[in-house]
């Protein structure tokens, strides 16, 4: 066994690896918080009392469980290319990337709305809240606090599936990595060098996910209990 | 369609006549009615599935009733037309399971409904959930969470909650089937404080003794149907067979 590393040459290209981490990160946050609101709306929409509007959420989710996430990738850059409308690759990520991620936190939201004991919802029906208020104040909260390790271990698997993205030439770390790795012949480093980066990402994203977890669970913070 | 008006002090605040309601094949209330007037504690009894707790949710509209007329506060309950969140405002319902919001602190249990539904302000409802938590004795239990508390405590914290939506009647569905003898107690106490001050009651109960203490009248239910009702003396002297042998077994 013969293993001869060298790092010079891609560590010189820091610059580039900053920047890849960079837009990984943004295509993150993009599709985390627009995965959040399509992912509550997903599950309010399973659980409506119109057939259709159930019907049609659950066929979003299926659709997107069942298929990979770079087919899904291929599908939003062609469908809009055939459209004829012209986005950047940046752009088409983040709409995919939204796209499939909404749907497993539909499901994800969807499972903490079920948890949420009939007699809760009884409760505040009894004490005239409307239908808005109660999903609101005493369905969602408590949902969402019994499925946030959940839902936070999506949203990393989401930034690392975010690298698939590379292929329709997002600029995101990945793809920054083909790039040097071509230019230096040097992969197994590149390589190297972005796993460490993805590690450094999650761990940053955790830990944000963990501060925010303090931040909208008081009770969590102040008892440290589970729901 | 011709209105009904019921404006008069002397209607009752609670009129149920005629219900009937089936799930399914089993009829669980057949024919019943009953009347309960301003500052009148009414105690619903009698054996599991007798239809007493049907009875009692039927009233707040948490069951629908297949015929018959229910009219609380003036609000149509058995009509097409009804506005259920007014009728919700106007009744208040404590539960079994106290059903405290759990993410929430006692305050913020109380709160709630005010802020939202009244919109009232944060201050005056903060305000509002210091007087009802007196009133329950939990003054000091302000910004705990319900799991901090005891069973007990998490009941009296749920009937104050009900108390801050000043309601015009108040339903209890065995409040105390729950708890322990002596916490069953202070839960009592708090109800018997509330009837001492006029508050209007249906209660479901197997507590005998305190019905005994409460009640204006006591309404005995049977396979569906009202079976025996009067005065609480009736708990001590039936006069049907079936009562005679609920409340033997029962004390």
């Amino acid at each position: 066994m013969n293993l001869n590393l060298d790092f010079a040459a891609i560590l010189e290209r820091w610059p580039a690896f900053l920047e890849g981490a960079l837009l990984t990160f943004q295509l993150a946050f993009i599709a985390t918080v627009l995965g959040t609101i399509i992912g509550v709306l997903g599950a309010i929409g399973r659980r409506s009392s119109y057939p259709v509007v159930a019907r049609i959420c659950g066929i979003y989710v299926e659709a997107i469980r069942n298929t990979p996430l770079l087919v899904q990738i291929f599908l939003v850059y062609f469908g809009l290319a055939s459209l004829g409308l012209k986005f950047s690759a940046f752009t088409v990520a983040a709409a995919a990337l939204t796209i499939n991620v909404g749907a497993y936190t539909t499901e994800i939201i969807r499972a903490g709305f079920d948890a949420i004991p009939r007699g809760q919802i009884e409760a505040a029906e009894g004490l005239a809240l409307s239908r808005a208020q109660i999903y609101w104040h005493v369905v969602m909260m408590p949902a969402i606090e019994k499925v946030y390790p959940a839902l936070t271990s999506q949203f990393v698997l989401l930034m690392l599936a975010s690298s698939v993205t590379s292929q329709i030439s997002a600029e995101e770390l990945t793809a920054v990595a083909n790039y040097i790795q071509s230019d230096t012949y040097r992969a197994f480093e590149t390589y190297i060098l972005v796993a460490l980066a993805y590690i450094v990402l999650s761990l940053i994203m955790r830990a944000v996910f963990w501060l925010l977890g303090l931040v909208i669970f008081p009770r969590r913070r102040r008892l440290g209990t589970p729901l | 369609m011709h209105k009904i008006t019921r404006t008069d002090t002397a209607s009752p605040v609670v009129g149920v006549s005629n219900v009937h309601k089936s799930f399914g094949a089993l009829k669980v209330l057949d024919g019943v009615s009953f009347d309960v007037n301003r500052g009148e504690v009414l105690v619903l009894i009698g054996r599991s599935g007798s239809g007493k707790s049907t009875a009692l949710r039927c009233i707040d509209r948490f069951e629908t009733i297949d015929s018959g007329e229910i009219v609380v506060c003036g609000h149509r309950v058995s009509g097409p037309k009804l506005d259920l969140r007014a009728l919700r405002q106007d009744v208040g319902i404590v539960f079994q399971s106290y059903n405290l919001f759990p993410h929430l602190t006692i305050e913020e249990n109380i709160t709630l409904a005010p802020c939202s539904v009244k919109g009232i302000s944060k201050v005056q409802a903060k305000e509002q959930a210091r007087r009802v938590l007196a009133q329950v004795g939990l003054e000091d239990k302000l910004h705990q969470y319900p799991e901090q508390l005891s069973g007990g405590q998490q009941q009296r914290a749920a009937i104050a909650r009900s108390l801050a939506m000043q309601p015009k009647v108040m339903l209890f569905d065995e409040v105390t089937s729950a708890l322990d003898p002596e916490l069953t107690g202070e839960v009592l106490k708090v109800i018997e404080a509330l009837a001492a001050d006029g508050m209007t009651m249906v209660m479901v109960t197997h507590e005998m003794g305190f019905a005994r203490g409460i009640a204006n009248r006591v309404v005995f239910m049977h396979r569906g149907k009202i079976h025996e009702t009067g005065p609480a003396a009736i708990l001590t002297s039936p006069a049907t067979p079936e009562l005679a042998q609920f409340v033997g077994t029962g004390l």
